[in-house]
């Protein structure tokens, strides 16, 4: 049984009229201790998919219009206040993108981590489990940094300490929002290489949410790539970077400057991410893409299976370009 | 640092030189014969020239003021013209009182604006966050002694529920200490809750709720902990002012305090009681400031504290 | 090899001062930029690359006197930037312009697109009449991939890739010869800093102005330097050609740097340099090499002595003890 399945979820901003629908029938499945890593830009709707799991998206503006979000096959939108909870933190936790912004900072951060553990483990809300948490994730001298306040950590410092509080209560699921983005590279390493060390030692799973494909490759077991609302394809991770089938995520790929590139220009996808309100009609990357034909502005593409483990939302996405100038040559194509 | 010490230092000394010499000049440009309000209006012209001579009052101004600035640096604040008794000790007697007064009132009114200001951050835009808002704007903007005659007539005479002035008990307390809450009950709920607004729209709220924190502890914990660090620097400020003297309510309800001090003096034309109790005040303020840095620095870890 | 260069640095710092608590006696410095030499030939793309902190930032600002440099020579054309009275340096200015990073924070919401772009035209007055600036500004929205219809609209108007765009075409304006880019792309979504970048490589072909790129992503930094600098907390490590920098770094911090850059290909076998710790404080400099507490090949040495700044092959140039 997965630990999480999100089916065709639908969250709007704004009511009636206004509204404007960011996630678009998003279905996800997870199961315990793998790591799902949901890949999209701006506007992708990856991040309000996230927050949603344990309904922490401000409502209002946001609207929960549709769809299910279950954890150990309970159903997170339908819970009620007190049972809810009980899951945040204790089956589910968060890492968010700023960590300084998501401590505290009036209170030090042993304090904070303590009020973790008195949340869902009483009985281990003992300083000499904080300092074990705050060891876990490569903290050094914890008795001592137990003391300080987060603005006196550095930004990688303190995202550990995220970490360290999200472990604390022992969750099966561990919702990383763009944990490393704010960081710097030689930091992000540091990080992505502590998440990959715990979700063995501890068992749990991951769903990892960022714009950086570097990251996939060393974390995911699988990915699922989102735009303008709804999921474009998924497959298991090194699939998906080796033979990347939607023209989207061959784009994007593509697009993604590497050290060893000898090539003069970059590749690009013309235009800009559509804005929420004004998704084209059709396929929504349909203004953007190398392959696209008249049909792709008419009917909306449905997300298919097209091999196993799989799913594309392009009718279109293993035939020739009908311009084949277009696209790019730097990645192979899904047919060779 | 100390140079920034000094700097503050020689700021605040600025300050108040300027208080004592705007209000010494200013209250000579007054019209009026402060020797005929100290001989009385049957005084003969010798009592007048007798009075005059006395307290130097044909010296030239600048000199009156120097040697009121000498006096001041011994630590003298001279006496009353009208009741002869030292100034020091008439302000002295009467603090008690509008130390009472005040710190009644500021008990009463961030008892109430806390939670005001929480709950109508919580359930913004809904209709008791309106309604509070209403009732906010509506309480601060009533005239101190409006409010005061109104409260002493219908409350005191008609209803007679409190009494209606003079010091006697705690209980004469009560309703001047009510209209001045009043006053200040409606800015600080909405201060309160334009904090508490910005506050739980903060990732660190988030994150305590992702926490799975309740909601009480969210709000009560988390949140005002953080929006009550600009309210406690304005709360001194405002302290101290009221600390100089809360003059309206004090004189509706003729309450032995600071306040009625300074308008008596200003009625009888008393120059160094009006000048005591204008610097006392300034002085007030001015300390107040130094103390609400520190305090800033004490509650809010991400300052140093340097001054 | 024989062309003078358009900008040369000499020994450059920027320190400034610490507010410090009310006890203390000392002052404290952050040391932002500490010696730093190098320069920029005319028509050259430079990369300056380094993590946050390390003062590259700084660097790109006291290079065009935006922030005033503690001590060293900036030579701009061969004239000392130092040496000139303000109203000269403001004459000088229309030869360097800058590019920031927020697209959303640098550009005047209240001021409609062609206003942005024509103002330091106004203020160098290189145009002769209203209808000469709007052509200006036409052909300057062209030139970065937008219309000329967009001049008067406001920058709210437009995405995040766009307004960068408009911040170009205002550097454009006036023929700069070199424009220092302050992380122009960081900001923006993957799809969209490859059209800037390409953008800009463009321009420089057009108009042959050079580069100072400052940006902390060193796979765009290789894509469009020909040289690059590495610098760590003040100091500059490295510096060679943009190939053989990637190809073949000397600087342990570059090497581990370079093995930090997620790549995208999963079957990549390359091995992982993890640094230990945390970048120390650029109040609080190690002594001797200031990577020397998490390098992982430091020696004793390295505590104590400062590595000096040695050409170890032609072009390249490496601050460490240990580097052939």
């Amino acid at each position: 049984m997965p630990l999480l399945e999100i089916n065709n979820l639908q969250i709007d901003f704004g009511r009636g009229l206004n509204a404007l629908r960011a996630v678009d029938g998003v279905s996800l499945a997870l199961e315990p201790g793998k790591t799902l890593c949901v890949v999209g830009e701006s506007g992708s709707g990856k991040s309000v998919t996230a927050l949603s799991i344990a309904r922490l998206l401000a409502t209002p503006p946001a609207v929960y219009a549709g769809g299910e979000i279950l954890l150990e096959n309970r159903d997170v939108l339908r819970m009620p206040a007190a049972e809810l909870r009980q899951i945040r933190g204790g089956l589910v936790s968060y890492v968010f993108q700023e960590a300084g912004a998501s401590l505290n900072p009036v209170f030090r951060i042993g304090n904070q981590i303590r009020e973790a553990l008195q949340l869902h483990r009483p009985e281990a809300a003992t300083n000499a489990e904080i300092i074990r948490l705050l060891k876990l994730v490569g903290i050094p001298a914890p008795e001592s940094r137990m003391r300080c306040y987060p603005h006196e950590l550095s930004g990688g410092m303190q995202q550990r300490v995220m970490i360290a509080m999200a472990l604390a209560p022992q969750p099966k699921l561990l919702v990383a929002d763009e944990p490393t983005t704010a960081l710097d590279v030689t930091i992000q390493a540091q990080i992505i290489e502590l998440l990959v060390r715990l979700r063995q030692q501890l068992g749990m799973a991951i769903l990892l949410i960022t714009h950086n494909l570097g990251i996939v490759g060393d974390i995911a077991d699988e990915v699922a790539v989102m735009y303008a609302g709804q999921i474009v394809e998924t497959a298991p991770a090194r699939a998906l970077l080796l033979r990347p089938l939607h023209p989207y995520t061959r784009a994007l790929i593509n697009s993604v400057p590497r050290l060893d590139s000898t090539a003069g220009r970059l590749a690009t996808i013309a235009g800009a991410v559509p804005r929420l309100g004004a998704f084209p009609s059709g396929c929504r990357f349909h203004p953007r893409c190398p392959i696209a034909r008249p049909e792709c502005s008419q009917s909306p593409p449905a997300l298919v299976e097209v091999e196993p483990g799989r799913r594309v939302r392009c009718p279109f996405w293993n035939q020739p370009a009908a311009n084949p100038s277009t696209l790019d040559p730097l990645i192979p194509g899904p047919t060779t | 640092m100390i140079t920034r010490l000094l700097k503050r230092f020689i700021a605040s000394a600025v300050t108040l030189l300027g208080t004592a010499f705007l209000t010494f000049f200013l209250l000579n440009a007054v019209p009026g014969d402060v020797a005929r309000v100290i001989a009385g209006a049957k005084a003969t012209p010798e009592v007048i020239k007798d009075i005059h001579a006395k307290y130097h009052l044909d010296d030239p101004l600048w000199q009156r003021f120097g040697f009121y600035l000498g006096q001041l640096a011994h630590g003298n604040l001279g006496h009353s013209y009208v009741t002869d008794q030292s100034v020091a000790e008439a302000i002295l007697t009467r603090l008690p009182t509008t130390a009472a007064l005040s710190s009644l009132a500021v008990v009463m009114w961030v008892a109430l604006a806390v939670p005001f200001g929480v709950l109508t951050a919580r359930f913004r835009d809904s209709w008791f966050d309106r309604s509070v808002l209403i009732a906010a704007t509506l309480t601060l903007s009533l005239p101190a002694f409006w409010l005061a005659r109104m409260l002493q007539y219908w409350l005191g005479y008609q209803l007679g529920w409190f009494p209606i002035g003079f010091f006697r008990s705690f209980f004469d307390l009560l309703l001047p200490a009510a209209a001045l809450a009043i006053l200040f009950v409606g800015y600080y709920a909405r201060l309160i809750h334009t904090n508490m607004v910005e506050v739980l729209d903060s990732p660190y709220v988030r994150a305590a709720r992702a926490r799975g924190a309740s909601e009480t502890a969210v709000l009560f914990q988390h949140a005002l902990r953080n929006a009550m660090i600009p309210v406690v620097t304005i709360l001194g400020m405002d302290v101290a002012g009221l600390l100089g003297g809360v003059l309206f309510i004090e004189n509706v309800f003729a309450l032995p305090g600071i306040g009625t001090l300074a308008v008596q003096s200003v009625f009888n034309l008393d120059p160094p009681v009006i000048m005591g109790t204008v610097l006392f005040s300034a002085a007030l303020v001015v300390g107040a400031n130094w103390v609400v840095d520190l305090l800033y620095g004490l509650i809010d870890p991400r300052i140093k504290t340097g001054i | 090899m024989n062309t003078p260069p358009l900008l040369e640095v000499k020994a450059l710092k920027v320190h400034f001062p610490v507010e410090t608590s009310l006890f203390s006696r000392t002052r404290h410095f952050v040391r932002a930029v500490d010696d730093v030499s190098f320069t920029v030939a005319p028509g050259e793309t430079v990369g300056l690359v380094g993590e946050s902190g390390c003062g590259k930032t700084t660097l790109g600002r006291a290079v065009i006197r935006l922030v005033e440099p503690t001590g060293g020579q900036i030579l701009f054309a061969g004239e000392d930037l130092g040496s000139l009275n303000r109203a000269t340096l403001r004459s000088r200015r229309r030869q360097f312009q800058m590019i920031f990073q927020d697209p959303y924070a640098s550009l005047n919401p209240r001021a409609r697109v062609e206003n942005i772009i024509a103002d330091a035209l106004d203020i160098h007055h290189l145009v002769a009449s209203p209808t000469e600036r709007r052509q200006r500004v036409e052909k300057l929205l062209e030139d970065v991939g937008l219309h000329p219809s967009h001049a008067q609209r406001y920058p709210h108007e437009f995405s995040g890739g766009q307004r960068q765009r408009i911040g170009i075409a205002r550097a454009l304006a006036v023929e700069p010869r070199l424009i220092v880019c302050d992380e122009p792309v960081s900001a923006l979504d993957v799809s969209v800093q490859a059209q800037i970048v390409n953008l800009l490589r463009d321009l420089q072909q057009e108009h042959h102005m050079a580069y100072l790129f400052v940006a902390h992503d060193l796979a765009v930094v290789r894509h469009i330097s020909h040289r690059i600098l590495v610098m760590y907390l003040g100091r500059l490590v490295e510096a060679g050609d943009a190939r053989a920098v990637c190809q073949s770094p000397r600087h342990p911090y570059t090497q581990a740097l370079i093995s930090a850059v997620p790549i995208v290909d999963p079957d990549s076998k390359r091995r992982r340099i993890i640094l230990a710790g945390d970048v120390p404080s650029p109040i609080h400099p190690p002594g001797g090499c200031p990577f020397h507490p998490r390098c992982p090949v430091a020696e004793p040495r390295c505590q104590t002595e400062v590595p000096a700044w040695r050409e170890i092959a032609p072009g390249r140039h490496v601050a460490c003890h240990l580097a052939q």
